[in-house]
């Protein structure tokens, strides 16, 4: 009797202190099936190193994610480590969303020589405020039957070959589109292509290195402008809207066949490769005749909110978890699981994975491509929309638009450094 | 003991049982009053106070704008081209509604045979969800797919193949075209919530007693003279009640316009912008929840002056 009360004793201390060490976080990140499954299987490996710690991953649909953050932290409740666009970072940590990662933890110098050199778009002022597991780059898928039926063998390599390619392959019936030879899609990633990788290409860097002005709205840009939107207005390869609906250009690419090239990032792989039933295939984006290469990057990072700063346990617990899902095993797992491309150096130096025939063309991207430092993504993206829309909608002068495009996104650049 | 229970039960029973009904009614009408002043008003008086500061996390950092934001919005021409966009919605789709809806009642009112039928198909649309709706009507108005086009290069071939040319039409850019988009939204709208409008108007109708249209007849009053002078008056409270809610309604137009352009939302070129999605941009994709607090309370100002000149314009007492 005695010894069995010894044992309730013993064993409720036991107990106690182990309640007591455990540590809870609340991890979230937008409800996409992949991404989910691989978190979960990080989480699993994360707990069973660190058995003190248990992380509990929560989803919201990417459409009202962003609203979900705002509402929940300043209600006291919400993630601990969240998951952001990091083309949101500097309006989320304007309005205290996200802190900079404690250096106690996270060596900037150590971050700065081991991540790909986009990841520097983590940072504001010098500080990280997060990390990225994965990174994204843009390629041009093509359908590959398509290409051979008209008699090319190989995808683009230059933008005259794309532009032929693309007019072979577009089928108009009377007034109307049957199938074109490029997915248009302003809103998709377009923008970025125009924003980012036309302009270098025809020799203008689009902001200052500081991000503080715009540059774009010159003699190149306005040349790398006229480019893009001669597509739809004089060489007719495609139209905006062709395929309705929340992707549809890449939806006219995959599923339904009756576009032949789209650009578009390497979070599409996965997609494409469920869905689409013929040929397809990746290439690096096409070149001017000067051979400039330019891409756009981007990432989604892992970064705490205020929330993880409450006390030091939840501190220690989340910037532990956060520095997992940044290791190189938690990357390999990401690339099999996702589909994303790593975002460590060491990882993408990978021969067999730069040799790959899908992930080859993003990997070997990777070493040029920019992020841009953008101060509001979604503004910033409406505004070369619009530039785009008021030309192929509306007919309006490319200069003028163009001109337009720059004053308004100077205006926001000028709004945040207020 | 015995004494005191006595006299508390004397004391209960000098309130009346009316009074203690009463009592009782009021005490159940407050727990939607509180309900209502906790999630509607309290929160109004909230997004004021929200307005006057510029948005942190921590309270402790939002810094006070005075009338910034309000001053702000005097500069903003998204703002007012959805200003500008939500009246025309409005000016739209209230008359479109009321006049389709009145008429489909009466049509309805006058069938015996599958009325309930009927009913139910015209109330369907309202009981869709609006990103079906904006679905199914998005692939219609597609340029190069969509059914409507379909439908006019066929009846242009028809008539031009008999030589009459200008009978033939061309395809409609409907939602790419910054000219049109609005329009295009506002008929799915007008379908949407038709339904609403048939139920309330054909409850209307039945209300308005039968011996009234008899003892006109008798007296030899055309049909027009019957809807003019019967229908119309006595309708009058239902059609306030239509006209105040399909008001607001398109007020705050949101949901299908955010979903039939739902990669560029609001556009093309903000040509279907609404006050509502713009509120809603401006807290959610760009975090600027003090300024968007600031559009509330225009759109919280802009619902009630319309409503107060509408209940002020049409509510007349008619009595036979």
């Amino acid at each position: 009797m005695k010894s069995a009360i010894k044992f309730l004793l013993a064993a409720s201390l036991f107990l106690g202190l182990s309640l007591a060490q455990e540590v809870t976080i609340t991890y979230w990140q937008y409800d996409f099936a992949a991404r989910v499954d691989a978190m979960s299987q990080l989480i699993e490996q994360f707990e069973a190193e660190n058995p003190g710690i248990k992380v509990v991953q929560e989803t919201f649909p990417y459409d009202n994610y962003q609203e979900q953050v705002a509402a929940s932290l300043p209600a006291g409740t919400g993630p601990d480590v969240v998951q952001f666009f990091y083309g949101w970072l500097p309006t989320w940590e304007r309005s205290g969303y996200i802190q900079a990662l404690p250096e106690q933890y996270f060596d900037t110098a150590t971050l700065d020589a081991e991540f790909v050199p986009m990841v520097q778009a983590a940072k504001l002022n010098g500080a990280y405020y997060g990390l990225p597991t994965a990174v994204r780059s843009l390629a041009l898928f093509y359908n590959a039957d398509k290409l051979a039926e008209a008699g090319y063998d190989n995808p683009p390599a230059t933008w005259d070959e794309f532009l032929e390619i693309a007019k072979a392959l577009t089928v108009k019936r009377g007034p109307r589109f049957e199938q074109i030879g490029y997915g248009i899609a302003p809103t998709g990633q377009d923008h970025h292509l125009l924003r980012e990788i036309l302009t270098r290409q025809f020799g203008t860097a689009p902001y200052s290195d500081d991000g503080t002005e715009v540059l774009y709205d010159n003699e190149a840009g306005l040349e790398a402008f006229k480019f893009y939107t001669s597509w739809v207005t004089e060489h007719e390869i495609g139209v905006p809207e062709f395929v309705p609906g929340n992707s549809g250009y890449r939806d006219g690419y995959s599923t339904q066949q009756n576009i032949a090239m789209i650009i578009d990032g390497s979070f599409a792989i996965g997609g494409i490769r469920n869905n689409a039933e013929f040929n397809w295939g990746v290439a690096e984006i096409p070149t001017l005749d000067n051979g400039v290469k330019a891409n756009f990057g981007s990432f989604w990072m892992n970064g705490l909110s205020p929330n993880a700063f409450e006390d030091e346990a939840t501190l220690e617990a989340s910037a532990k978890f956060l520095e997992f899902v940044t290791r190189p095993e938690a990357m390999k797992l990401w690339l099999d699981v996702v589909g994303e491309v790593p975002a460590r150096l060491s990882l993408i130096d990978d021969p067999e994975l730069a040799s790959d025939p899908v992930f080859g063309p993003f990997i070997t991207s990777l070493g040029y491509a920019v992020a841009t430092k953008f101060v509001d993504e979604s503004a910033q993206r409406d505004v070369i929309v619009n530039a785009i829309n008021r030309v192929v909608l509306e007919g309006a002068d490319p200069a003028a638009s163009w001109s337009q495009a720059a004053e308004e996104d100077q205006a926001l650049l000028d709004q945040y450094a207020q | 003991m015995q004494q005191s229970l006595d006299k508390s039960k004397a004391g209960a029973s000098r309130i009346s049982l009316a009074t203690r009904e009463a009592i009782w009614a009021y005490i159940f009408l407050a727990i939607p009053l509180i309900f209502f002043l906790f999630l509607r008003i309290w929160p109004a008086i909230q997004s004021f106070y929200l307005s006057l500061f510029s948005w942190h996390v921590d309270p402790a950092k939002r810094e006070f704008q005075g009338l910034g934001y309000y001053l702000e919005m005097l500069r903003e021409p998204r703002l007012h081209r959805a200003l500008l966009n939500t009246l025309l919605y409005t000016v739209i789709i209230v008359p479109a509604q009321l006049a389709l809806g009145l008429g489909i009642a009466m049509l309805l009112n006058t069938i015996t045979r599958l009325r309930s039928l009927f009913r139910a198909i015209y109330f369907a649309p309202y009981v869709t969800p609006a990103a079906a709706v904006a679905w199914v009507w998005g692939w219609m108005y597609s340029v190069n797919f969509g059914i409507i086009n379909t439908f006019l290069i066929d009846w242009s071939i028809f008539w031009e193949d008999r030589g009459i040319t200008w009978l033939t039409i061309d395809p409609q850019p409907f939602l790419t075209s910054p000219k049109q988009a609005l329009f295009a939204v506002a008929v799915v709208v007008i379908w949407q919530n038709l339904g609403f409008q048939v139920i309330i108007f054909l409850a209307g109708l039945q209300g308005i007693p039968r011996m009234y249209y008899e003892a006109a007849r008798i007296d030899g009053a055309s049909s027009w003279a019957l809807f003019r002078n019967i229908t119309l008056p006595l309708l009058n409270p239902v059609f306030v009640f239509s006209l105040v809610i399909s008001t607001i309604a398109s007020l705050q137009l949101f949901d299908q316009v955010v979903n039939i352009n739902f990669t560029d939302q609001g556009g093309p070129l903000n040509s279907t912008l609404t006050i509502a999605l713009y509120m809603y941009q401006e807290a959610f994709s760009r975090f600027r929840l003090g300024y968007a607090a600031a559009v509330t309370v225009l759109l919280f100002s802009l619902i009630l002056i319309v409503t107060l000149i509408q209940l002020k314009l049409t509510s007349r007492r008619v009595d036979y």
